[in-house]
């Protein structure tokens, strides 16, 4: 029996603290609770920082804007896998693919959000290298990534991270770009060669076997275009009619899409579209055709003939457009289709891509 | 691999210098097949028949394995990806063919474990890493694939690999050839023989072909110089009158080929008669495992019950496989039958006959392709 009045030996609090899970997302992540309030504090707080942002509200209050502007907003989700790639990785990628849908449209971006989807499990230091990754790309575009949210799903039903992100930006009213405006003898720029995002995934991917130094051409393109629109100036409107980023399906599924758009035929030169000697290797061995591999840091441009020096000059003066290219031009002949002229002095049909690229037998 | 293509085989000026050498010496018309699914595709996506003579014409050949894989055993592979233990991996390019019912696409998204290899030791690789799947492999193809289909077989037993197992459906081209000149309405009059299947095989088998039924056969490559070389040199033979056969791929081919490959083709596998879609049984055209390789065989591994196979009323791929019609001549071309929908298998594959058409040059040609 031990003595009752003997006194107890306190070793300190017994009361078991919980985890800090500070390593790895859990399902409280997303809980909207203290688990989701200490992410945001020292993931996302920590890179993206604005004051917008920092309000702290269910919602962000935008400045006004100029009655001449009108208001451009796009949205995109991006589920990459792998989330690193050479050159890049999925927040890079989210930010620039959103960044480029507005500019695109001829506005200038301003604000993203982002919404992210995590899989239990991810590691802490991943996602915060992906959030840093998006605060560089959307300072180097100069956009403020101004509300966000977070969710978190078990293990087993998400590929570690997803992130929705979409886009505002402003357009003067007087200016007028779209698929549908592509005029018959308009020129056709291409910003820069193809295929290098598309090459750069398979091979991160590792089922290749075999690698190359090549890096996906990720990059916002908004100085670029803003220069292009800038040069493209004219009195009636702009040289620009229409402007488009060549992502999934590559440069032949957007040449298609504004063939259709504007009931106009199209034709490209081959000997004048440019693409690296890798990718045209690395597409040989796969059966693939570098004009269906994906992009995402090229935009074509469909320009007045009379302005596509100037516009061409000032692609080319930009970090990342320095290889654009006069590639082809836009023609009454049969319209809605894209016809490529061989640099073996042939002609033939190039199609919008069906369903997923699928390597060939041999 | 030469990085240079764009600028040597697909040189424009000595590519036109060969086009007038074959306008010189053609004085009548000539059908010529190419057997290669891939020089089809090479014909069609370089527009080399536009820049030939309209009296060259080309009859498209049996020579696309995505395409003459028989329904019945597509159906097996449905039936085989679908069950629950089972990873089924294949080349990309057998995933949208149809089946009776459906394609390797939609059993994946039924929950199928369908993966996409690009070599039957990538899927070894997967059944060493999955020691409680069954891992098959779709084993189709020429002659090109057989040695590394071989190898897989020969690695899995020796490092005691055995829940892995092949769905075979090899086909070889010697005997397809005679099948088609054995034809009555054949119209084929010389042979451009595909380069890739010579690279493993040599062309000793052919000699006998082209003295037995007095055809030229030139072994020919890919790239648009090849072809036309290959062509050139078919021509040469038709309007001299000889038929020999003739290496115009000596960069990569020789008489005898690759030895040690048809030695390890030889050791694992047997030849078999085979089924080929829109053809029919041709006897002695395809190599089955032989009977000691039997557990690596996923046709005896899985009980795949009896299958009714039905193929679409519509599709004339049969007569398009043996250059009897062109793809443009079928009603559903372009129409019912697209790579989206495909009825048939020739639309499935780039190098399908009808696919390349579809791709390339459904506007170019033929009055009705415009309304396409």
């Amino acid at each position: 029996m031990s003595d009752e009045n003997q006194p107890i030996d306190f070793l300190g609090a017994y009361c078991p603290l919980p985890l800090t899970h500070s390593e790895q997302i859990v399902i409280g992540h997303g809980s909207g609770g203290r688990l989701s309030y200490d992410l945001i504090r020292s993931v996302f707080a920590t890179h993206l920082t604005n004051p917008l942002l920092e309000q702290g509200d269910d919602g962000v209050a935008l400045p006004p804007i100029d009655p001449e502007f009108e208001i451009v907003v796009s949205t995109d989700s991006h589920v990459i896998s792998p989330i690193f790639f050479p050159g890049g990785d999925i927040g890079k990628l989210a930010v620039c693919g959103t960044v480029n849908d507005i500019a695109v449209m001829g506005a200038k971006p301003l604000y993203l959000t982002a919404g992210f989807i995590l899989e239990e499990g991810l590691p802490v230091d991943v996602l915060e290298f992906i959030v840093s990754s998006m605060a560089k790309s959307a300072e180097e575009a100069g956009v403020a990534i101004v509300a966000g949210d977070t969710k978190v799903v078990e293990r087993g039903k998400g590929d570690g991270i997803f992130i929705n992100t979409s886009g505002v930006g402003i357009r003067p009213r007087s200016l007028h770009i779209s698929g549908r405006n592509a005029k018959v003898g308009d020129r056709i720029i291409l910003s820069g060669p193809l295929g290098e995002h598309g090459v750069a995934v398979l091979q991160a991917r590792g089922d290749l076997g075999f690698l190359s130094d090549l890096q996906s051409d990720v990059a916002p393109l908004n100085h670029l275009i803003a220069g292009a629109l800038e040069a493209g100036m004219q009195d009636r409107g702009n040289a620009i009619h229409t402007m488009r980023d060549p992502t999934r399906g590559g440069l032949a599924t957007t040449l298609n899409e504004i063939a259709r758009q504007s009931n106009v035929g199209i034709v490209i030169n081959e000997a004048e579209i440019p693409i690296q000697e890798t990718v045209i290797s690395v597409c040989e061995m796969l059966g693939f055709d570098p004009l269906y591999m994906a992009n995402e840091g090229k935009c074509v441009f469909i320009v007045d003939p009379e302005g596509t020096d100037r516009v061409l000059k000032a692609i080319r003066a930009d970090r990342y457009g320095s290889k654009a290219r006069v590639i082809g031009e836009v023609v009454s002949d049969h319209p809605q289709k894209v016809l490529l002229k061989t640099m073996i002095g042939s002609t033939r049909l190039v199609d919008m891509l069906s369903g997923e690229l699928l390597p060939r037998i041999c | 691999m030469d990085t240079k293509l764009r600028y040597g085989f697909r040189d424009t000026k000595l590519v036109q210098a060969k086009v007038r050498q074959i306008q010189k010496l053609v004085t009548r018309p000539w059908a010529i097949m190419e057997i290669c699914g891939g020089q089809t595709h090479s014909i069609k996506k370089f527009g080399l028949d536009q820049l030939l003579p309209p009296e060259i014409e080309f009859i498209h050949g049996p020579g696309c394995p995505v395409c003459v894989t028989s329904l019945e055993l597509i159906d097996k592979a449905l039936q085989i990806a679908a069950l629950p233990n089972v990873i089924f991996t294949s080349y990309g390019d057998m995933l949208r063919v149809p089946g009776s019912k459906g394609d390797l696409f939609s059993v994946k998204a039924n929950g199928g474990d369908v993966r996409v290899v690009y070599s039957p030791l990538d899927s070894l690789k997967i059944a060493q890493e999955n020691p409680r799947k069954e891992v098959v492999f779709f084993a189709i193809g020429f002659e090109t694939t057989a040695p590394a289909n071989a190898m897989s077989v020969l690695q899995a037993e020796a490092m005691g690999i055995n829940n892995f197992s092949l769905l075979v459906s090899h086909v070889c081209v010697p005997p397809a050839m005679r099948a088609i000149l054995n034809s009555p309405s054949n119209r084929v009059q010389g042979f451009l023989a595909a380069g890739h299947v010579c690279t493993v095989m040599g062309y000793w088998e052919y000699i006998p072909i082209a003295e037995e039924y007095r055809v030229p056969i030139v072994v020919t490559g890919f790239e648009p110089l090849d072809i036309l070389e290959g062509v050139y040199r078919v021509v040469r033979q038709l309007e001299g009158g000889t038929h020999e056969v003739e290496n115009a791929y000596s960069r990569l081919v020789t008489y005898e080929g690759n030895q040690a490959a048809q030695k390890v083709i030889q050791q694992v596998f047997e030849v078999c008669d085979r089924k080929w879609r829109g053809i029919g049984t041709i006897p002695k055209s395809g190599w089955k495992l032989r009977d000691v390789y039997l557990k690596f065989d996923a046709e005896h591994r899985f009980d795949t019950h009896s299958i009714e196979t039905q193929e679409s009323p519509l599709c004339i791929a049969g007569l398009v496989l043996q250059g009897l019609k062109k793809p443009y001549e079928c009603s559903a071309f372009g129409t019912l039958c697209t790579p989206q929908n495909p009825l048939g298998a020739t639309m499935v594959s780039s190098e399908g006959a009808c696919a390349a058409y579809y791709l390339y040059s459904r506007n170019l040609e033929s009055p009705k392709m415009n309304h396409v």
